[in-house]
């Protein structure tokens, strides 16, 4: 070696730098999309309220939003759930309980279903047999409805939160356990060749390559089934739990309450709306390498 | 004799004979290797068929051949990622079984982990190895300022352009000190510029790991001004049609007379060839 410790050069091509995004237009982006969803909404409650005007929506069984938002204190005391006799938790408390507990549903159901399915997947493309004995099972249950599951989860947990979680969980465990196989069968042969070439072991392949390459597509497929667990929460909760919004939105059917139906269904939806949001966040952070407006993660 | 043929290149006349480069060897020895696709079935594809190749310590051995003549696979059996059908290799005498760090493999595409920074990339065979966090960081700064990114540490690879990917590839795999690089296409996806820039840069690599190379390509240009030997296939099944030592001193001048007179040997090697691997494809598709 005549010069070890020369350099070689190589004309470096430019970096591509990271797009400065500087803080007015980025205001004016966000106050832009901000406006057109303010127009989209006024437009939607505007030609309601304007059937309601004509007289072409009966007041009783379509209130416009106006009627059924105006009195925020009586529809909140709906959401109460204290036992009559005892003290009634202020209105905006009252809703924000109810919205949390089913949230609170949603995550536990969505965080133990994407656990468990990560864990199965990897288990049945890791081990030969056990994906052999397993995946047949999961593939024949993975079509059934949760809807379908609804007496299994009031047989196995009764009343309370069990059955909102496990339907939640049944929504998303097997669809998930798919996904899960069908990302690491797509991990890309040379990332796989590349360990193996440098010695790693199967653990090491796992934990080190395969994890962090399934893992954008799993958090996106995990966003995808977010309102759907979100619609199936609320008939779990319409049917056996004592509290929710799912509980809610029975209540006012029964009573033939038409403006609290349609205020709880503002209500679900702005929290499903935000819940998304939430998540959005999240998976931004989580998967810090992929360069935005990449795939579909954002 | 490869030393020999080296020191022809004036500039690097010391490098086989220092320490470095007998400290490790780095001989690849294939007899009768053979790879059948499907094999028993009504599919079955003879991809190589009884391949005899020998890789000198230090020496730089190019494959050259139309596309689908079985010179990737031949390569990955050597790094171990493919079984041969019959036939056996040898790396520095060992048979080979498994993928080694002794063999490390450059891809065509790039092979950076995008969750992980340019230098974690660089330095992960050495985290698979469990060595400590500070020594990792070490190799990669000294591997990557070696291959001229010396100021891309803590970028990600999707910052990098495609050129800086593969040299970034490169320093990983330098960074597990192999005896034998192999790569397969490695600049294919490039633009043109880039290629032959990274062509010099690949000679320099050489010159100064001691490591021998096995270098797969279907450019003429790339064979003669990088081998040692070229070793040219035929279409499917594989065979070694002819192996061509180059003997011009190193940088080679593409304009010389003796560059186009190998050019153009190889062009007639080849022309038959790539005449019979197109009919085959066509015949596939249709």
């Amino acid at each position: 070696m005549s010069a070890p410790h020369a350099e070689i050069s190589v004309a470096s091509a430019p970096v591509r730098a990271a797009p400065a995004r500087p803080a007015g237009p980025r205001v004016r982006r966000i106050a832009a999309a901000a406006g057109w969803w303010l127009a989209s909404v006024a437009l939607f409650g505007g030609l309601w309220e304007l059937a309601w005007a004509m007289g072409w929506a009966p007041e009783l069984l379509l209130p416009p939003p106006h009627v059924f938002l105006q009195s925020f204190a009586t529809q909140a005391s709906f959401f109460d759930t204290s036992t009559i006799g005892e003290a009634q938790a202020p209105p905006p408390v009252a809703v924000a309980t109810t919205v949390l507990a089913t949230v609170g549903r949603v995550l536990t159901g969505l965080a133990i279903g994407f656990v468990a399915s990560l864990v199965t997947g990897v288990v049945v493309s890791q081990l030969a047999l056990v994906g052999k004995l397993i995946l047949p099972t999961v593939t024949l249950l993975a079509p059934i409805s949760p809807i379908a599951w609804l007496p299994v989860s009031i047989f196995l947990f009764g009343i309370g939160n069990g059955p909102a979680v496990f339907m939640v969980f049944i929504g998303v465990f097997f669809v998930m356990t798919l996904a899960t196989i069908s990302e690491i069968n797509g991990v890309s042969a040379t990332y796989l060749n590349v360990a193996r070439t440098m010695g790693a072991t199967r653990r090491q392949t796992l934990f080190q390559v395969i994890l962090p390459a399934i893992l954008p597509g799993l958090l996106q497929t995990l966003r995808m089934n977010l309102f759907a667990a979100w619609m199936v929460v609320l008939l779990a909760e319409a049917v056996g739990v004592g509290s929710g919004l799912g509980q809610v939105v029975m209540l006012a059917r029964n009573t033939f309450n038409s403006s609290l139906v349609f205020f709880t269904m503002t209500v679900i939806g702005i929290s499903g709306y935000l819940l998304d949001i939430v998540f959005r966040q999240v998976q931004g952070r989580l998967l810090w390498w992929r360069p935005a407006g990449a795939g579909a993660a954002r | 004799m490869v030393a020999a043929r080296r020191s022809g290149g004036g500039a690097m006349s010391s490098d086989a004979t220092t320490g470095a480069a007998t400290a490790r060897t780095g001989a690849v020895r294939c007899r009768g290797v053979g790879k059948v696709w499907g094999e028993g079935t009504a599919r079955e594809l003879v991809a190589l068929d009884a391949v005899d190749l020998d890789v000198a310590p230090g020496e730089f051995v190019v494959m050259l051949g139309p596309s689908g003549c079985g010179k990737s696979t031949l390569l990955s059996m050597v790094a171990g990622l493919d079984r041969p059908t019959s036939g056996l290799i040898e790396a520095d005498g060992e048979p080979v079984r498994e993928p080694g760090p002794d063999r490390c493999m450059i891809f065509q595409q790039s092979s950076l982990y995008p969750w992980l920074s340019v230098a974690d990339n660089v330095s992960f065979g050495l985290r698979l190895r469990g060595r400590p966090k500070s020594e990792r960081r070490q190799v990669a700064q000294r591997l990557l300022r070696t291959v001229g990114l010396g100021d891309v540490l803590d970028k990600h690879p999707d910052e990098l352009s495609g050129g800086m990917r593969q040299r970034a590839a490169i320093a990983r795999a330098l960074a597990m000190e192999p005896r034998v690089l192999l790569m397969d296409e490695p600049f294919a996806a490039l633009d043109v510029q880039t290629r032959a820039k990274l062509q010099d840069f690949i000679r320099q690599v050489w010159t100064e790991s001691g490591a021998s190379v096995l270098f797969v390509t279907h450019s003429i240009d790339e064979a003669v001004s990088l081998a040692d030997r070229i070793v040219v296939f035929t279409a499917r099944p594989g065979r070694i049609k002819a192996v061509v030592p180059v003997e011009l001193e190193r940088p080679r001048d593409p304009r010389s007379a003796e560059y186009h007179r190998l050019h153009d040997q190889l062009i007639d090697l080849l022309r038959d060839e790539v005449d019979r691997a197109f009919a085959q494809q066509e015949k596939v598709s249709g």
